[in-house]
């Protein structure tokens, strides 16, 4: 049993227990529940305001909950320092700006301030890993451009380099894939899916594309209205009547023919 | 050499020149931390009232402690952090903080201020008033060896503790959501700059008024050179400050001798220029 449980925590995984987050006087996020397991990609879906966000965020302590327990490799996450959780835990939020002539390297950098002393400098392994992200995400010789001369794709591509940098297991995703072309949303999805299956990574992904979560998630999380709707494989979840009750869309459904996954197509 | 040429130059040039440097490292420092801090260029402790709320502790402790040689220093203090928590409290929304807000907010603390220590002036009795009037702008004419120790001691301390944040302000400075996800203690990180610079600041006006811009110019001549990496930009933000300053009073006693300029009308001559291009430029 013990020899068990040390196994169990020793896997990375997030296990959200019955959580509820208010704002102010009203719970947006209701009696929410799953486990996220090592090499596992959930995506979360809903319409705006469904609450969404605020569930990632609180996945990484950025929100208090008002009622339950999130536990990251067993142990509570509200016990844990913030630099604990960023070794942790990367995310990529929605866009982010800065009036200052950040370097792309900079940028990049910052996703190893976890991991070193908290002043000092890098050291030259966390430099080759910034450089070797940019690589991966299509970046290369950009180390030394400005943030605020890049267009809203590159700068995505720069967030996701950072994420990847900060070498940490678990990676909530907050709409990845807005401002990105349609090559780059696939190289995104790709680089995430190999994360997970070849270093037992997972990933929490908040998107509006039902068919990259088809093809990419292992389980999908329904929310409407701070509740989860529906909850399972994507081929369960995706269903005509879900769909229906949680964007009022009709849809037709069938299978992609070449990864033989659901595919959503709305109908006008 | 003689007697009275060393006096001069040991007793009044000396001590001044020393405290000019240190008194634009602290300003220069404050205001490089507090850019990033606050992820505003424009933030400059002249600006944002903390200058003021220094010179009005100071004038406080001039009316009712002026036996005490610690009072000033400390009531400057106090100022500067509660004028400091005042603009932060104001330019704070749901939304976030952005330039404008920062700065109107600025403006009203500082207006706010000025018109207290304007009140305090005319209460004083004629004598002091003009030297108040021309400390309120910045003045290093009094400059002694005991104040020139003390803001010594508090600018090494102050770039030591800035220095050490400056990894973490590198990541405040991307944005403050940013710096939490990635692992900085932003809460503890805020409270240590804002002291911080709220201490520089408090030292320095006590010493010699409120010598504005310093900490706009200079972090931004520095990172014109060096970058925007923290690590970089605040102990350079030091040196290029203290020669700043040194050189803008050189020029404020010798500009219309032999009388003398505040050195803070030097300062913000160079300064307001530059905060309109900066300004136009966001």
């Amino acid at each position: 049993m013990r020899i068990l449980r040390l196994f169990a925590a020793n896997q990375n995984m997030l296990n959200v227990q019955n959580i509820t987050i208010n704002y102010g006087v009203c719970a947006v996020v209701q009696n929410i529940s799953f486990l996220l397991e090592a090499g596992k990609i959930i995506a979360l879906l809903g319409a705006k305001g469904a609450g969404k966000t605020t569930l990632l965020k609180a996945l990484n302590a950025s929100l208090p909950t008002a009622d339950g327990e999130i536990t990251l490799d067993g142990k509570r996450i509200d016990k844990l320092s913030r630099r604990e959780i960023a070794r942790r835990i990367a995310v990529i939020a929605q866009e982010t700006e800065t009036k200052f002539p950040v370097s792309v390297l900079e940028f990049v950098l910052s996703g190893r301030f976890a991991h070193g002393a908290a002043f000092g400098w890098e050291t030259e392994r966390d430099l080759q890993i910034a450089l070797d992200c940019l690589e991966l995400c299509d970046l290369k010789n950009y180390d030394n451009r400005r943030m605020n001369q890049l267009s809203g794709g590159e700068r995505q591509r720069v967030v996701l380099a950072r994420a990847l940098a900060t070498e940490a297991k678990i990676l909530l995703l907050d709409e990845p894939t807005a401002n990105l072309d349609l090559a780059h949303q696939a190289m995104m999805f790709r680089l995430i899916k190999e994360r997970c299956e070849n270093a037992g990574s997972s990933a929490i992904v908040i998107t509006h594309d039902l068919n990259l979560a088809s093809e990419f998630a292992d389980e999908i999380l329904l929310l409407k209205n701070g509740k989860i709707t529906a909850k399972g494989e994507p081929q369960t979840v995706l269903t005509s009547e879900n769909l229906q009750q949680v964007f009022d869309v009709k849809v037709l459904l069938d299978e992609n023919p070449i990864s033989k996954k659901r595919r959503v197509t709305t109908i006008y | 050499m003689n007697d009275q040429q060393s006096a001069i130059l040991f007793d009044i040039r000396l001590p001044r020149i020393l405290l000019g440097a240190t008194v634009g490292a602290s300003l220069a420092l404050a205001g490089a931390s507090l850019q990033s801090l606050l992820r505003n260029p424009l933030a400059e402790p002249y600006l944002l009232g903390v200058s003021n709320g220094a010179a009005l502790g100071t004038m406080l402790s001039f009316i009712f402690f002026a036996q005490s040689e610690y009072a000033r220093p400390l009531m400057a203090f106090a100022g500067a952090s509660l004028a400091t928590f005042a603009v932060y409290q104001m330019a704070k929304s749901r939304s976030g903080m952005n330039v404008e807000r920062l700065v109107l907010s600025g403006v009203i603390v500082t207006t706010f201020l000025s018109s207290i220590l304007v009140l305090l002036t005319s209460l004083l009795d004629a004598t002091k008033l003009r030297s108040f009037t021309f400390w309120l702008l910045g003045d290093l004419s009094q400059a002694t060896k005991n104040g020139f120790y003390l803001t010594l001691i508090v600018a090494v301390i102050g770039m030591i503790v800035l220095s050490s944040q400056a990894r973490a302000l590198n990541l405040l400075m991307i944005g403050e959501r940013d710096a939490f996800d990635f692992g900085v203690e932003v809460t503890k990180t805020r409270l240590i700059v804002f002291a911080t610079a709220a201490a520089l600041v408090g030292i320095s006006v006590a010493a010699s008024g409120s010598v504005g811009y310093v900490g706009l110019i200079v972090p931004h001549l520095v990172r014109l050179v060096v970058g925007s990496d923290n690590r970089l930009v605040v102990p350079f933000s030091g040196i290029v400050g203290a020669t700043f300053v040194v050189l803008a009073d050189t020029i404020a006693r010798v500009a219309i001798a032999p009388r003398e300029l505040p050195v803070g009308a030097i300062t913000a001559l160079v300064g307001a220029p530059l905060f309109i291009y900066l300004l136009k430029r966001n």
